[in-house]
């Protein structure tokens, strides 16, 4: 299996969110994912594609998202970038905490760490992009079959 | 497949028949719009049947903490009735499942509002 990628440019629309996912969840059983696994793939884009949409541009029809899938033997890689003022990580407070567990929103991030395998997360002046990582499990990895 | 809702009422309970995505959007206003019109009208109990919904975001699990903030700060109760795995998994991750109380039998769901 070679390296494959693909990116798509959107508009800061509800629209992005949904395509964002349908195409994660596309490219994930492609990559030969279970289905639970492509769940949470797709879900975690989804957030991620939320945060773009939402709190990175703002709606502002001036500003796009982009959206990159690199699929490789070992791992599924997935980075979405917005042109927002870049996400301040210390404002993100953790939604376990009791204090927070009925608040209506902060769960994004921590939904996206929880079903990824690695989460890297970079803010900038000119926007945030996070990139989320998920390893290939099972014999195309390491080449060794399970003992019977 | 976007979200659908209908309610009924059982001994004196709004049962909220919910089915589809809540999702960021129309899901999520549905479910609120629902909540807020049963209230306007003096249905304080309130059992959110779950057990078609395939699909909840993060907006979507705002909105079921919302609901039950709401309803809970009017006086009322809102329980949620039949999860489905994915659902159950969700509010075990961000630990609302002690916080919601779940059901998953409707009869007995209805009884333990009285």
């Amino acid at each position: 299996m070679t390296k494959q990628r693909v990116s798509y440019t959107l508009d800061s629309t509800l629209e992005t969110v949904d395509n964002a996912e349908q195409t994660a969840t596309r490219i994930a059983a492609e990559a030969g994912f279970e289905e639970d696994e492509v769940m949470r793939i797709s879900m975690a884009v989804r957030e991620a594609a939320i945060n773009a949409v939402l709190h990175g541009n703002a709606y502002d029809p001036g500003k796009k998202v982009k959206l990159d899938f690199e699929s490789t033997p070992r791992d599924l890689v997935i980075t979405i970038s917005d042109q927002g003022k870049g996400l301040d990580m210390s404002k993100i407070p953790d939604p376990l905490a009791p204090e927070n567990l009925l608040k209506t929103s902060g769960r994004g991030i921590f939904l996206i760490r929880s079903f990824m395998d690695e989460v890297h997360i970079h803010p900038s002046h000119s926007g945030t992009e996070i990139k989320l990582i998920k390893h290939v499990h099972g014999p195309a990895v390491g080449g060794k079959e399970a003992s019977p | 497949m976007s979200m659908k809702i209908s309610n009924r009422q059982v001994d004196g309970v709004s049962i909220v028949d919910c089915s589809g995505r809540i999702t960021l959007g129309e899901g999520s206003v549905t479910l609120r719009d629902t909540v807020r019109e049963l209230l306007s009208k003096g249905r304080k109990k309130i059992l959110l049947n779950l057990g078609e919904v395939n699909y909840i975001d993060s907006s979507g699990i705002g909105e079921l903490v919302s609901a039950f903030t709401t309803v809970r700060n009017q006086g009322g109760e809102l329980k949620l009735l039949n999860l489905t795995k994915k659902v159950h998994d969700l509010l075990q991750i961000t630990k609302l499942y002690t916080v919601f109380d779940v059901k998953d039998d409707e009869a007995a769901a209805v009884k333990s509002f009285n």
